[in-house]
């Protein structure tokens, strides 16, 4: 397997244009955080954004900055940090923290902040892509608000590098919280845990994070708030906590590894991690199936995505088992098991997607079969 | 298909009454509402279903006729311009909300229900977030079509973050359901802003958000835009996230206040309207802060609503600052860009210079926040040439923000209006990627050609990675 590293976006185009012309697939490789994203056969060759890692631009008072793909996130979010900034996103990432901007954008990663920023196609401003015939497109801008052309970088954040290889991705920016706080409560009841849930996501308390953490028939809920008056506004939402029937409700002040631990179970390297997307209302059901799986679940209750690790000869059971209205995508998986990571899938916005597929690398060199229906 | 028989399917599908063909009646529908741009379609049709504009769009894919959608006709890029011999499917007819569900948070509307139905609908506890100025009329699939912002989009976000689904007809008829929650592409985000030209929304699943705690709104009188600029970078920087940040400069805002008076000093060079919310608790001390960072920016003076009435009365004073300068002008250009916005202090400074060179008034009304300019251009259309005049100064405009790194529209979209300005901003190729993402939607280019791309390549048209010839690889011929 060939490993090519470009240090620049023109040779990057260049070599995914070389591969495509020869007739060879090209599997594209971030930080390798997320090694079942990119599955590459033997005569594949590897294009890795791991040169292409400088910050092209960042203007404080603009609350925007644009990334080369390579760029490892901890480091830029370490930088914005040095001016009181930060990218709301989450996502976990992965051995020595090697996930890139790149790639969180490419797959659409995301963790706990996404219950109020939402996930990376939120936050795109603009994307600089490499096609497959060579072609250097931009799309988007880097101001935070724009309507010139259509909105390709929501189209290219989570095409997992089917549509062609991100160079570049403008984001929008955040403020650093002056403080944040933690809110814990406790619950053996899936019902009541849901009932919780469901409250704290209709009330006006402006939610960082709403979070749900499940195992073997009991959990909690963990909801952050963020701003001046943090600590004050915590207490109003342990109040509401204990009105909704949750118990040993706790406020964290220091409250940063709650929020890894919620991360880090979105992650396994022996089991399997399954995404199931879908009404935040299903929450009661996917708890129950959580139960019967076996599964250990994190999720965002006010959003509807729970991560469940199950151990991977359970996966097509529950699939199999979800109700109407809920989807499953294949995550993490033990090295070497066979999963199919998007499940059945057909219609015809899938026919939409191939049809898209073709237009943006028609001599399907981009990661392809990477995407559901084996695009 | 001849046009009349053409009619007569129209009919047999949306009614006799649905159908309309005579020229003096499709006067309606000749514009949006940017009015330089006119055209007269050979029919409107006014469906009362989504399967009526399945069955009409079927047929214009089968007569091989241009169609466009159109909501209230409120937008301003001559976006739902109908075309010569086209089919204008006007959906003003089918305003139903579907479902109100706040235990998930989604409203299921039909694309004619207006924004401000939305919020209606599920206040006084939620608030569907993007406020675009025409909320009261401007319909939600317009809103999805352009992807409307507002006032309160800097905190909020645009009508993108909001769908989370469509269903959508295809300009070959084919209806396709999008959800945000399904595995795949994120077809609804490609959708949204799309300006018509990927199909016609006809169902809208729209996210809505518990309404704020509290709301505090402040104006702050400044003695030039360049401070009232410099004091809304300041007061971001600080962490505070206001929901709005209005800037007008001393033109509109006497304008304005003389038309609906709200409070506002007629002697400041520059107003700025902010307003907080959220908790209880933040918004105090944002305020708080607030105050302090205007102060300290040089506001000579700051008003605090205090109650209700007056908060409403500062927003009816900003939102007449359009219609009010185009009672002082014979007419008016309203231009849409945007700018970085550490360089909003410097593009005003341009604009005043071009104001100046081009002898036209120029008035600056805008979302400072996220460095979205709304300049209006005043004219005279009676005196020769100074329409002419008018458009090249809101396009040098264009260009000075092109220039800063910002974009030529920011909520108005491209449209006819813009689709020469858009090479200003793209490359070829990048041009070229939007063509693409058009192919795989239309590959017919039925649905509202003409529109957001300036020159639309034929689709299937794809030059790949280069490859010999056959004489080249024969060794027969070179290259040079």
């Amino acid at each position: 397997m060939e490993v090519v590293t470009p240090e620049s976006f023109a040779g990057f185009a260049a070599s995914l244009a070389a591969a495509a012309s020869d007739g060879r697939s090209v599997r594209i490789l971030g930080g390798g955080s997320k090694p079942w994203a990119a599955p590459a056969s033997d005569d594949a060759l590897v294009l890795g954004t791991g040169r292409l890692d400088w910050t092209v631009e960042h203007t404080p008072g603009d609350m925007t900055a644009v990334f080369a793909a390579g760029v490892p996130f901890a480091r830029a979010q370490a930088e914005l940090a040095l001016e009181g900034q930060r990218l709301a996103l989450d996502p976990p990432l992965g051995l020595d923290d090697r996930a890139t901007i790149g790639g969180i954008v490419a797959t659409g990663d995301s963790g706990p902040l996404a219950h109020r920023y939402g996930t990376p196609r939120d936050q795109v401003l603009g994307v600089t892509v490499a096609l497959s015939d060579g072609t250097i497109a931009r799309s988007g801008s880097r101001v935070i608000k724009n309507v010139a052309g259509y909105d390709l970088p929501k189209l290219y954040a989570g095409s997992f590098g089917t549509l062609g290889a991100i160079l570049a991705v403008g984001l929008r920016l955040r403020a650093l919280p002056r403080a944040t706080a933690t809110i814990l409560g406790g619950v053996a009841d899936p019902d009541v845990l849901a009932g919780a849930v469901a409250y704290l996501a209709k009330a006006p308390f402006e939610l960082e994070a709403l979070d749900v953490a499940w195992r073997s028939g009991r959990g909690g809920v963990l909801a952050q708030v963020a701003g001046t008056a943090a600590t004050r506004r915590a207490d109003e939402v342990a109040f509401a906590m204990r009105d909704c029937g949750l118990g040993t409700i706790d406020i964290a002040d220091d409250d940063g590894e709650f929020w890894e631990r919620q991360r880090g179970l979105q992650r396994s390297d022996t089991r399997a991690v399954v995404l199931v997307t879908g009404p935040r209302t299903a929450l009661p059901s996917v708890l129950r199936l959580a139960d019967l799986h076996d599964a250990t679940m994190v999720g965002r209750g006010g959003v509807g995505a729970s991560y469940l690790t199950v151990d991977p000869e359970q996966v097509e059971t529950l699939r199999a088992a979800l109700p109407v209205g809920l989807h499953a995508v294949v995550l993490d998986r033990p090295a070497g098991a066979e999963l199919d990571t998007w499940g059945v899938a057909r219609g015809p916005e899938i026919e939409l997607m191939r049809a898209v597929k073709a237009q943006f690398d028609p001599a399907g060199v981009c990661n392809s079969g990477l995407m559901v229906g084996g695009i | 298909m001849e046009a009349e028989q053409l009619l007569a399917s129209l009919r047999g599908i949306c009614g006799d009454d649905h159908v309309v063909s005579d020229p003096h009646a499709l006067s309606v529908y000749d514009s949006d509402g940017l009015r330089q741009y006119r055209q007269i379609p050979l029919a409107a049709v006014l469906p009362a279903s989504a399967d009526q504009v399945v069955a009409v769009v079927r047929l214009c894919a089968r007569a091989e006729v241009p169609f466009v959608a159109r909501g209230a006709g409120t937008g301003l890029s001559g976006g739902a311009l109908p075309h010569i011999g086209g089919v204008v499917i006007v959906l003003s007819r089918l305003r139903q909300i579907i479902s109100v569900d706040l235990g998930e948070g989604v409203v299921i509307a039909e694309p004619g229900v207006t924004n401000l139905a939305i919020s209606a609908a599920v206040g006084p506890s939620h608030v569907y977030p993007p406020d675009p100025s025409s909320q009261l009329v401007c319909t939600i699939g317009g809103n999805v079509a352009e992807n409307a912002g507002g006032a309160h989009c800097f905190k909020y976000g645009f009508t993108t973050n909001y769908v989370v689904g469509l269903d959508v007809v295809l300009a070959d008829g084919t209806l396709v359901e999008l959800r945000r929650d399904r595995p795949g592409y994120d077809l609804i985000g490609a959708f949204v802003g799309s300006e018509g030209t990927l199909g016609i929304a006809v169902r809208i699943h729209l996210r809505v958000v518990p309404a704020a705690e509290s709301v505090r709104t402040v104006v702050a009188f400044f003695d030039d835009v360049a401070a009232a600029a410099d004091a809304v970078s300041s007061v971001i920087g600080a962490a505070v996230v206001p929901a709005a940040v209005e800037l007008m400069d001393a033109l509109a805002l006497q304008a304005a206040e003389k038309a609906v008076p709200g409070g506002y000093r007629l002697d400041a060079g520059a107003a700025l309207l902010i307003e907080l919310d959220g908790p209880l608790l933040e918004t105090a001390a944002g305020l708080e802060q607030l105050l302090e960072l205007c102060l300290s920016g040089g506001a000579r003076d700051i008003r605090v609503a205090t109650e209700v009435g007056e908060r409403q009365a500062l927003w009816a004073t900003r939102k007449a600052a359009f219609p009010a300068m185009t009672q002082l002008s014979p007419a008016c250009y309203l231009q849409d860009g945007v700018v970085p916005r550490s360089r909003l202090a410097d593009v005003l400074e341009a604009i005043g210079r071009l104001s100046v060179e081009f002898g036209l008034a120029v008035a600056n009304v805008f979302h400072a926040g996220d460095g979205n300019l709304h300049p209006l251009v005043c004219y005279d259309p009676g005196v020769p040439g100074e329409s002419e005049r008018a458009f090249e100064l809101a396009g040098a405009i264009l260009r000075e923000c092109v220039a800063r790194g910002g974009s030529i529209t920011g909520e108005h979209g491209v449209g006819v209006d813009k689709s020469a300005f858009m090479s200003e901003m793209f490359s070829d190729d990048d041009l070229d990627s939007f063509a693409r993402l058009r192919c795989a939607f239309d590959p017919a280019g039925l649905s509202n050609p003409g529109k957001l791309i300036p020159t639309p390549r034929l689709c299937g048209e794809r030059p790949g990675p280069y490859q010999q010839h056959p004489l080249e690889q024969a060794g027969l011929a070179t290259r040079f």
